[in-house]
């Protein structure tokens, strides 16, 4: 099954961004495939190579980027609530990209199922 | 890139699904309502069959009379009125919903259609998509 997601909070004052990346990992080692994770409201913070949580804690941030060079899991940042939160091209850690809210409206077309994870 | 992403690319193009947007929060407070209008309007603006639905403090998204000088913050409620220009036209309010704050549909400023819990819950198991804000 294509799974398309959609993450609404920021790292680590939620757990929605944790919650759909094990859910993704899973489907992934399930079978399944996820084409796009797509970072709207608040989860538009997950994408800032800025972070540094502390060492004994997990990287929100890099293991999504993890999950984008071992799948080819799309990451993809919307453009107008970054900007409204500073992120840009230049602060994104690798795997995301910018883009519009079409991508969002196109994983729900294109997948099976879209799933949020958000309050 | 898996085929999956080929098939991504040509954005496609000629399917019509049915997505539901649920507005659940208050307009203000918090940014889903006004972020989440973003999302209704490309997703009308890809063809697809879009509804709206209002529920818990999400209602109040509806309201007439707003005034958000005191707060600092756009007031983007008469977008809910420009929705029929996009071609948006199925609104629907949950009676409970509206019930529980006192409101009733002359408090609203666009017409919406009123569902009962259950009916509610059969429209949302008909779409192909929904997303919850």
């Amino acid at each position: 099954m294509k799974i398309g997601i959609m993450v609404s909070e920021g790292p680590y004052n939620h757990q929605a961004s944790d919650s759909a990346y094990l859910f993704a990992r899973t489907a992934i080692e399930k079978g399944h495939s996820v084409p796009r994770v797509f970072f709207y409201h608040d989860g538009v913070n997950n994408s800032t190579k800025l972070t540094q949580p502390p060492q004994d804690d997990r990287n929100v941030v890099n293991r999504w980027s993890k999950l984008a060079e071992e799948h080819g899991v799309d990451l993809v940042v919307c453009i107008a609530a970054g900007m409204r939160r500073g992120i840009t091209d230049d602060i994104l850690a690798p795997g995301f990209r910018i883009s519009g809210l079409g991508q969002l409206v196109e994983a729900g077309i294109q997948c099976d199922r879209l799933v949020t994870f958000g309050d | 890139m898996s085929d999956m992403m080929d098939d991504m690319d040509e954005g496609g193009e000629g399917v019509v699904k049915k997505f539901m947007f649920v507005n659940r929060k208050a307009p203000h407070g918090t940014i889903y309502a006004l972020e989440g209008l973003e999302v209704v309007l490309v997703s009308a603006a890809f063809d697809q069959d879009v509804s709206l639905v209002f529920v818990d403090d999400g209602v109040y998204e509806l309201i007439k009379g707003v005034n958000t000088k005191g707060i600092e913050v756009k007031d983007f409620s008469k977008t809910y009125r420009a929705l029929e220009g996009y071609d948006v036209e199925k609104l629907y309010v949950e009676k409970s919903s509206m019930d529980a704050r006192g409101l009733t549909e002359e408090d609203l400023i666009v017409d919406v259609t009123v569902l009962d819990s259950t009916e509610m819950a059969n429209l949302m198991a008909e779409q192909d998509v929904v997303i919850s804000y």
